[in-house]
């Protein structure tokens, strides 16, 4: 792996929902301004393991970690977490974009003001940044004060880009971000993601190959919870070492 | 045509007839209201009816039927008891549905079914014996009986249907709101205040107006509590004698077919419009909530 110092550490960590085990003895390090993917079947457990990043899972009754996440060192499952703190420094991007129905500039300015900030002019400036910082602002700036679900899908999911940068993390998670979109909207994401990893650290769930090829730096492969591989992407594309990996990454199952 | 058909067929039919038998106790109620309001106006006018509030059945010289005492006295409790249930009641429903951890739950719910289980005139004695003398001593009033005496025991009785329905209709926002919230650093009050109470609105209002409705309805407790004078309403602290306390206190010991007897029909009636048109009202936004999640 790259020499960088990891921004998340995940060492030896597994994850139950009740009795029955999801993630087995994960250990990869993530590095800042990468781009991480997630692959692996359906049910494997990519979207856990990316929810337990930001303790997205803590609201799932009877769900348990066990072992270490650490991101910039620490635990974050450690009781002095403040799990409220943690969710704004590793920000999440759903797989169904899911803006409030609220107006476009309230969606943006949710986090900030949940986070306390009231001085309107500032909120005003991160709003028009965090649009832009998503691609969005040029077509939004006009209809600021229109309700989100009006926006197609595609501007849907860069308004739930921006409204995750409003609060400036350092990490951003996404889930399948671009599943429910067409192929132009999911081409403006991949973009996206790639001016986004200059400043962020982004680990991304994908089903799709290309899209894992074309835009990550580094790939894991999962298989029933399972780290089955894990590198830099152009190796896992080109020769892997599991034969799992090459059969799953050449569609021979999954 | 097989058994199983013919059985689905006659359990359709026997529910058919089931809802038809209650939309004609409905009809027939309002018919019955109607013939036996609509006698007393020979006596009565309109007018004075609805636009006097002196309400003075037994007058030695000329009898008065003014309705807007009882109006007011009405408006009086079930407002008041609004004011009060309403933030009680969605505050309550809030926490239970996003921040009561599981066990908090488990013991609240039930607490809050058994509260709608009392029967009215146990609220009442209590409205007399516990709210009345604290009302009393705080306010220096003679007994505590009074509107807003009556306000917190109905609000007391509006509780459980605000709580429970407003949870119902917070439990109904899409996980993905709470999800999206809670991911951008919002804590759990913050996100059911500002994230899934907006969503839930119109289930909300819907609860609330039920809870409305039978704030409305509800005439043993007021009849205890308010200490029932028949004068127009000054304030909170004002002895009132609301529409269902004057029904059920005077209908009894009036002749049948006299002019009161008539006019207590036509305050039944009122009565029963304005909670037909409440629940109707609730309905309506109920459904337009249910859709507009969907
Ligand atoms: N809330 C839950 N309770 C119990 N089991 C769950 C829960 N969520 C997920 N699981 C199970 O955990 C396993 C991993 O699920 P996860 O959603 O992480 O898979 P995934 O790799 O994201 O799949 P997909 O590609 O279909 O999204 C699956 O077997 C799933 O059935
Ligand atoms: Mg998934």
């Amino acid at each position: 792996m790259p020499n960088m110092k990891p921004k998340i550490k995940i060492k030896d960590f597994n994850f139950y929902y009740g009795a029955s085990q999801v993630l087995k003895r994960i250990s990869m390090d993530i590095q800042p301004t990468h781009v991480t993917a997630i692959i692996g079947p359906s049910g494997c457990g990519k979207s856990t393991l990316l929810r337990c990043l930001n303790r997205m899972n803590d609201l799932i009754p009877s769900s348990r970690p066990e072992g270490k996440i650490e991101i910039d060192g620490q635990d974050i499952n450690a009781p002095s977490i403040d799990v409220v703190d943690l969710r704004k420094r590793v920000g999440m991007v759903f797989q169904k974009p899911n803006p409030f129905p609220k107006s476009i500039f309230d969606n943006v300015a949710y986090g900030l003001r949940v986070n306390g900030i009231k001085d309107n002019r500032l909120i005003e400036k991160r709003v028009e940044a965090s649009l832009k910082g998503s691609a969005l602002w040029e077509e939004a700036k006009d209809r600021l004060k229109e309700n989100a679900l009006n926006l197609s899908g595609g501007q849907q999911q860069r308004l739930c880009v921006a409204r995750a940068l409003a609060i400036e993390p350092e990490v951003l998670l996404m889930d399948e971000p671009a599943s429910a979109l067409d192929p132009i909207a999911t081409a403006k994401i991949e973009e996206l993601i790639v001016e986004l990893k200059k400043k962020y650290t982004i680990v991304i769930v994908t089903h799709n190959m290309q899209q894992a090829a074309r835009i990550s730096d580094s790939t894991a492969f999962l298989m029933q919870g399972d780290l089955v591989e894990y590198g830099k992407t152009s190796d896992i594309f080109t020769k892997p070492k599991q034969k799992m990996t090459e059969e799953y990454i050449t569609g021979r199952f999954g | 045509m097989n058994k199983r058909r013919l059985k689905e067929k006659l359990i359709e039919w026997l529910f058919f007839v089931n809802g038809m038998i209650a939309v004609l106790v409905l009809v027939g109620i309002f018919i019955l209201l109607v013939r036996n309001a609509f006698p007393g106006f020979k006596e009565v006018s309109f007018w004075e009816f609805l636009t006097t509030s002196r309400w003075n059945p037994d007058a030695y010289d000329k009898e008065t039927y003014g309705f807007l005492a009882m109006l007011a006295s009405t408006g009086m409790t079930t407002i008041g008891s609004l004011l009060i249930a309403v933030p009680l009641g969605v505050g309550t429903a809030a926490y239970l549905s996003d921040v009561a951890s599981h066990r908090v739950r488990e013991i609240a719910k039930p607490l809050i079914e058994i509260l709608a289980g009392i029967p009215s005139v146990v609220i009442g004695f209590l409205g007399i014996v516990l709210v009345g003398p604290v009302l009393a001593k705080l306010t220096g009033t003679y007994n505590g009986l009074n509107a807003i005496n009556g306000s917190i025991l109905l609000a007391v009785m509006a509780l459980p249907t605000i709580v429970s329905l407003s949870e119902d209709a917070l439990n109904s926002v899409p996980r993905s709101y709470e999800e999206a919230s809670l991911a951008l650093g919002a804590n759990k009050w913050q996100t059911v205040i500002k994230v899934k109470i907006p969503a839930a609105a119109s289930g909300i209002i819907a609860a609330c107006m039920l809870g409305m409705g039978r704030a409305i309805g509800e005439t043993m407790t007021v009849l205890m509590a308010t200490g029932n004078a028949p004068d127009f309403p000054q304030n909170l602290l004002s002895s009132v004698k609301t529409m269902t306390a004057t029904i059920a206190i005077e209908l009894g010991e009036t002749a049948y077919f006299s002019t009161h007897f008539y006019m207590l029909f036509t305050v039944g009636l009122v009565l029963f419009i304005i909670t037909f048109f409440i629940n109707l009202i609730s309905d309506i936004i109920f459904h337009k909530h249910m859709k507009m999640l969907k």
